[in-house]
């Protein structure tokens, strides 16, 4: 059931007392001066992470953000003890972080475009997906599909939390399952791979969407570094796993800049939905049949108009 | 707990997993010369190569097709080496989403038999897409009108089993382990010490008699007294009747209800609290 929730726009994270250094070009920065540049280095243009609040801040049109699958928690079904109980370990990430679950998801605007948006949040367990991810996933999938309504989700995770055991691993088939349900209709389906993507989430959903796009400097890979490393006994590139590397392996289609990833998202789903849209087209006179659709039609092509006069100023990136 | 009680189960819980990656348990291709009248493997990805860490090909199977797809380790030192230990590479898991595909073409059942330790984790492999590779296995999985049952067969080793395992029905061999981490790996992160191993295979309840109990597999089989290794021909049997019994199940069935019903069962997995409540 949805339910209307404020998204706390108080900044969290290291950089609340004041200045640290970019671990890109070193150089000093205020904390107002990186929050204000969407924590992107205005002189390297290091991407520090974000949260996922600020994550919705930066994608969702201020007041629009309305989360859905909210009450969903993690709970301990193999009552899991390593050195700390895992129930322990959420209580204490909850508490951390100020979220129920390393995924939020919701309905959300785009420049006024409706949107299915799920955002990760590594802060919260390593971003790792146990079941609540995998139902959260399910449900925003379950959302678009309904709304027809695209869905953006951007990933950050470590992969699998083992905590959740054989049932974390199944969360990929799951979440799968819903990719294909979309797939069917058809939903257009945007994954944004942040620092760092790796493991069960790299090997489900986040390389299943219609568009993959990365943000710069991300750390994109199935297997670890360090597992890696122990296979082949010598030390990795140091581009290995970088988002840029990806891309020309072919892996995904495009790094993005955080402060153009909006506008981005906005542009590739208008053109996705038009291409729907347009193929429509000659059915408009059938008033009576398609009344329905009519709105969502017109919709549709306002998108088109907008992104028609958006690419008409210089490219950008 | 009871510590000693404990201690016990832990010793229970390492002999299986022993006897998942015994070496002399039966693989893939002792189960289809057991199981089936004539095989014709079929090879490549046809994009990069021909892995070898899955094997795949049409089975001939009481009078008619099964496509028959499954991880495969080597026997000796030349033979592990050629199979990577039955760990895949991106071309294996293209392969398999290649014979899938065809299978489907023309209506003719798959049987997945999973036994590896892992994908391959490898610079090379993340340059070719493991990750999307192993993604798209499952994608492929899910998007079958034909009828699929899986078998854990010795190691479910994490993502780059469950490739193999979106089926509409997922049995275990009696001594076989299914896990979202090897129990080494786990025990040298959660517990900062391989050491644990024995500790963290139990923690993460990966027999098959833990995976019935959290209905994420549909039934175990039983094995030859002593375990699979002792007899393949016996563990053959069982396997074979068990594809018998799932497959004229399946086949009552259409494919869009068929299709449905696997999504209802992997939408189903997992376990949350909401509003409090906890949901299986």
């Amino acid at each position: 059931m949805a339910q209307r929730v404020s998204v706390d726009i108080s900044r969290r994270g290291g950089n609340d007392n004041g200045a640290q250094s970019c671990p890109g070009c070193k150089e000093l920065l205020s904390a107002a001066e990186l929050s204000s540049n969407s924590m992107v280095c205005p002189h390297c243009g290091h991407h520090f992470r974000l949260n996922a609040r600020q994550r919705i801040e930066l994608l969702a049109d201020a007041g629009s953000w309305t989360e859905i699958a909210a009450n969903l928690r993690s709970a301990d079904p193999l009552e899991f003890f390593d050195l700390r109980p895992y129930s322990d370990r959420l209580e204490e990430a909850e508490y951390d972080t100020g979220l129920s679950e390393a995924m939020l998801a919701g309905r959300a605007k785009m420049n006024k475009m409706d949107v299915v948006l799920a955002v990760m949040d590594f802060a919260f367990i390593g971003g790792s997906m146990g079941s609540v991810v995998g139902e959260r996933f399910w449900r925003a999938a379950e959302e678009a599909i309904e709304q027809r309504f695209p869905l953006v989700v951007v990933c950050s995770s470590g992969g699998a939390r083992m905590q959740e055991g054989i049932l974390s691993l199944l969360q990929m088939a799951k979440t799968t399952c819903a990719v294909e349900l979309m797939g069917e209709v058809p939903i257009p389906f945007i994954s944004v791979l942040t620092h760092p993507t790796t493991g069960g989430v790299m090997a489900s959903f986040a390389t299943l969407a219609d568009v993959i796009i990365a943000e710069p400097g991300s750390f994109l890979s199935f297997s670890g570094p360090r597992i890696i490393e122990q296979t082949i006994k010598e030390k990795l590139p140091e581009d290995f796993g970088m988002a840029e590397t990806n891309v020309k392996n072919g892996q995904v289609d495009m790094i993005v800049s955080r402060l153009e990833l909006k506008e981005r998202l906005v542009q590739i789903l208008g053109m996705l939905e038009g291409g729907v849209a347009c193929a429509l087209e000659p059915l408009w006179k059938e008033e009576t049949r398609f009344a329905g659709r009519r709105g969502a039609l017109t919709q549709a092509f306002n998108r088109i108009k907008t992104f028609a006069n958006a690419s008409r100023r210089p490219p950008q990136g | 707990m009871e510590l000693g009680h404990s201690r016990n189960l832990d010793k229970a819980v390492w002999e299986r997993v022993e006897l998942a990656r015994h070496p002399k348990r039966p693989y893939t291709l002792d189960y289809i010369q057991h199981m089936f009248a004539g095989f014709i493997e079929l090879k490549g990805d046809r994009c990069f190569s021909d892995d070898p860490a899955i094997v795949g090909g049409l089975a001939a199977y009481q009078g008619r097709t099964l496509m028959v797809i499954g991880h495969q380790k080597g026997r000796d030192l030349a033979t592990r080496t050629e199979r990577n230990f039955g760990m895949p590479r991106p071309e294996g898991y293209r392969k398999a989403q290649r014979l899938m595909g065809l299978a489907d073409k023309f209506g003719i059942p798959v049987l997945t038999l999973v036994d590896t330790p892992g994908a391959h984790p490898g610079i090379s492999a993340e340059e070719r897409g493991q990750g999307g590779a192993i993604a798209n296995t499952l994608l492929r999985m899910a998007r079958l009108d034909v009828p699929t049952v899986a078998v854990i067969i010795g190691e479910g080793g994490s993502g780059g089993a469950l490739a193999l395992a979106l089926a509409d029905r997922v049995l275990m061999l009696e001594n076989s382990i299914y896990s979202v981490i090897s129990p080494e790996s786990c025990a040298a992160i959660l517990w900062k010490d391989s050491g644990e191993a024995h500790l963290a295979a139990q923690t993460l309840r990966m027999t098959s008699q833990d995976l019935e109990q959290l209905e994420v597999i549909d039934e175990v089989l039983p094995e030859p007294r002593g375990g699979a290794h002792r007899d393949h021909a016996a563990a053959a049997r069982v396997l074979k009747e068990a594809l018998e019994d799932k497959l004229r199940e399946l086949e009552t069935i259409g494919p869009r209800l068929r299709k449905k019903e696997r999504f209802d069962k992997f939408r189903r997995m997992g376990v949350w609290k909401e509003n409090g409540l906890t949901l299986f």
